[in-house]
């Protein structure tokens, strides 16, 4: 019984994998096409073509989503437990969050021209995690078998694909910048938001995200006090976590107390997300300390 | 708060007020805040004292030299050291300056009216003005007041403010990060925490001498050790068949109080600790002790007992030694343990094939010779120091077989079960736990709230006009509404 859910999330994944392929090349006839258009920047620039791909694109996004949602409540079901119990596991909710983020705020902003680099980042996600992370469906070890696993994990994946969304806003923010302050976008750039809205909207998902992070945080420690004796040990993940929210903390007084804007504010952005990513990579695979029986 | 700072020449009271401001600036705390998140890389590179002393153990081993130095710089205590002690207090001296001051005036602003409806309205955002029908005045007075506005009304015109939530709950959240701050310090004054090895079976009295490693808080005594006995009756371990992992563990204890008869029945398990007053009780390892009886040439018993191994993979093969010093000459045995046995198909060692004793086999290295017990060196009671002894005798024991070895016998009678239990006293853990909570809801109130103003002035025109106090947007929607239930649309 619980082979054959295995199997059939296996399937899922595998599909999410192929539809999300698809959404990537569609994103990249859209970029493609809209640089083609002959460089005449007097005039507003014609996307009736790539409206076509684009809008079939951002279903390719939604079944994709649709199917990677699937496979990971295949997974939990099979292993009869939220499927957060290893790295393997992370990865494709990771990849559901981050997905889900962008889907979730492409309704409210216009942010297809994300797709390209969302598509392109859950799809290498999903595909690391299927050919070198992954690990036959089990149960749990006894320290994971908590109420807290559902509330602290899922937090901090929710907290991490928001993050990462709003790094990778950031970036697009500094290489935008980069091209302005040389001359003018590009083509295939003009379609993209201005530089304000960047940099606002970066800022939006990390002040509504902070105080999920920071909720994660005290979960964590709450479970921690439960499961190992002391709320808080310094272990290597939970440093890394502090560091992340200091450094958010940071971005969010430098920008409301000292009104830093802009370039300031996109690279202490970047460097806050990277911390949430070494986090993610570093101390799960080479670090030490209580939070390593992630099957890897 | 102030960046300004004038320079006459300064006395010492100016020098301090100097110094204070600058410390109390947001630039210093965003700085001190941004060195406290580097300041705590080091601890997660370099193996730390609290959490792996034998890792600590082994880089003073490896290179001496760059361990002492990395010592010397608190690198294995990075989070009790000097240096990251002085950038927290500096923070949180840094805070509570910022902070205080700010409450203050908060509360004075919080019960004051909002200023005056300025006299030039079409200068403002949200500026909209149409003919008067004499309704509107009281119109806007009842929606201000449902809305909950502090209202000034004055000559015609209401000023009306809202959103002070905003700055109480970003107040609440620093006073909160206190609160959390204070927890902690409260437990290490008067917070313990203690670690026992206990074979199953055996029974534990809350006394120190019970201890393996056992540190109070500064002022923490032994009398403040409540009065307990507890009994392992039963430890249970579940594993899965195909991974070895373990999947449940369950230990059964029987706990008598002080000024109690009554034995009562507990359970322990890893997710579950033992409460017993400001005392929990965590379950943290376990391990199996073989149970040998060793002989000297006469036959008496020299030494009989279980002794805990430490278990160094996930099918428990452990490792040990049984220090036999009352025999002449001392005696010694360096063992290893698995429960479940397979032979190493490469080295033609032993090996575990499952963490559960299906099939165990005590495999043991006599030594004979000086212990160096008395030499004031502290001991790993897992290992022997081999230098000052010689080999007498190597062998593979199931249960019940005896080694015989030359001047003595050592019979593997058996093994227990052995926990790890950890003891924590952590009184100030619920004054964190509530400075968290606060922490959050204050976070959630400062990001989410608007704060804003919004006037109306009615002559023979309406005039209405609002102003954001800050970025959060949705004042545009606020102020639609507004103007279309002055104007009785719906």
């Amino acid at each position: 019984m619980s082979r054959s859910w295995a199997f059939a999330s296996n399937y899922f994944i595998y599909s999410a994998m192929a539809v999300y392929t698809l959404a990537f090349l569609a994103h990249a006839v859209e970029t493609a096409w809209a640089v083609k258009v002959p460089n005449d920047t007097t005039k507003t620039l014609d996307y009736k073509r790539t409206e076509k791909v684009a809008r079939i694109a951002t279903a390719m996004m939604v079944l994709g989503f649709i199917l990677l949602f699937a496979g990971v409540i295949t997974r939990g079901v099979s292993a009869g437990r939220v499927p957060w119990g290893n790295m393997y596991e992370f990865s494709i909710t990771g990849a559901l969050a981050f997905t889900g983020a962008y889907l979730g705020a492409l309704r409210k902003y216009d942010l297809r021209w994300l797709g390209l680099l969302v598509s392109i980042s859950v799809l290498l996600t999903i595909g690391t995690a299927v050919t070198v992370l992954y690990v036959p469906s089990a149960p749990l070890v006894p320290a994971l078998k908590s109420p807290w696993l559902v509330i602290h994990v899922s937090t901090a994946i929710i907290s991490g694909g928001v993050f990462l969304l709003a790094n990778v806003i950031a970036a697009a923010y500094l290489y935008l910048d980069k091209m302005e302050t040389k001359g003018e976008r590009t083509a295939w750039a003009k379609r993209l938001p201005s530089l304000e809205v960047l940099d606002q909207l970066s800022y939006r998902l990390v002040a509504f995200v902070f105080p999920l992070w920071t909720f994660s945080v005290i979960a964590g420690a709450i479970w921690a006090e439960s499961a190992w004796g002391r709320y808080w040990g310094w272990d290597p993940k939970e440093t890394w976590a502090f560091i992340t929210w200091v450094a958010y903390a940071a971005y969010l007084h430098a920008r409301v107390t000292i009104g830093w804007r802009g370039r300031r504010a996109a690279w202490l952005c970047l460097f806050a997300g990277s911390t949430f990513l070494f986090n993610y990579v570093y101390v799960n695979i080479w670090g030490t300390g209580k939070h390593t029986y992630s099957g890897l | 708060m102030s960046q300004q700072t004038e320079l006459p020449e300064l006395d010492s009271v100016g020098v301090l007020r100097y110094a204070w401001r600058q410390l109390t600036s947001m630039r210093t705390a965003l700085i001190l805040l941004l060195l406290l998140g580097v300041a705590s890389i080091p601890g997660s590179l370099a193996p730390q004292r609290t959490q792996n002393p034998i890792q600590v153990g082994q880089y003073f081993k490896d290179s001496p030299e760059l361990a002492r130095w990395m010592d010397r710089f608190y690198l294995f205590d990075v989070y009790g050291s000097p240096w990251f002690s002085a950038i927290y207090i500096l923070l949180f001296i840094s805070l509570i300056g910022c902070v205080l001051p700010r409450t203050i005036e908060h509360f004075h602003a919080a019960r004051a009216f909002p200023p005056a409806t300025p006299k030039n309205l079409s200068r403002m955002e949200h500026h909209s003005t149409w003919t008067a029908n004499g309704t509107e005045l009281d119109a806007a007075r009842a929606w201000f007041k449902s809305k909950r506005f502090r209202v000034l009304e004055k000559d015609g015109s209401i000023s009306a403010e809202k959103g002070f939530t905003r700055e109480t709950g970003n107040l609440f959240f620093h006073l909160a990060l206190i609160l959390v701050l204070l927890g902690i310090s409260f437990s290490s004054l008067f917070g313990m925490r203690g670690e026992a090895i206990i074979n199953v079976g055996e029974r534990f009295v809350n006394t120190p001498t019970s201890y393996d490693t056992l540190t109070y808080g500064k002022l923490y005594k032994d009398a403040n050790l409540p009065a307990f006995m507890l009994t392992t009756d039963k430890f249970v371990a579940q594993y899965n068949l195909k991974t070895s992992a373990p999947e449940d563990y369950t230990l059964d204890v029987s706990l008598l109080r002080e000024d109690s008869s009554v034995v009562e029945e507990k359970v322990i398990k890893v997710n579950s600790p033992l409460t017993i007053g400001s005392t929990r009780i965590y379950l943290q390892a376990n391990g199996y002790s073989p149970v040998v009886t060793v002989r000297d040439s006469k036959g008496d018993v020299a030494f009989q007992g279980p002794v805990p191994f430490l278990p160094q993979d996930l099918n428990l093969r452990s490792i040990g030694a049984i220090k036999v010093p009352d025999a002449v000459p001392q005696i010694g045995f360096v063992g290893s343990f698995v429960p479940t046995y397979v032979r190493d198909a490469n080295g033609g060692g032993a090996l575990s094939a499952f963490p559960k004793a299906l099939d165990p086999r005590l495999l043991l290295a006599a030594w004979a010779g000086d212990l160096g017990l008395d030499s004031g060196v502290p001991q790993s009671v897992y290992r022997i120091d081999t230098s000052k002894m010689l080999q007498v005798g190597l062998k593979s024991l199931k249960p019940g077989e005896v080694f015989e070895y030359p001047g003595g016998s050592i019979t593997f009678e058996g093994y227990l079960q052995w926990v790890n239990l950890n003891f924590v006293a952590d009184p100030g853990k619920k004054f964190a736990l509530l400075g968290g909570i606060v922490a959050i809801l204050g976070l959630l109130a400062s990001l989410f709230t608007r704060r804003r103003r919004i006037w109306i002035r009615v002559e023979s025109q309406v005039e209405v006009a609002g102003l954001a106090k800050n970025g959060a947007p949705g004042l545009d929607v606020e102020m639609e509404q507004f103007v279309r239930m002055l104007k009785g649309e719906k």
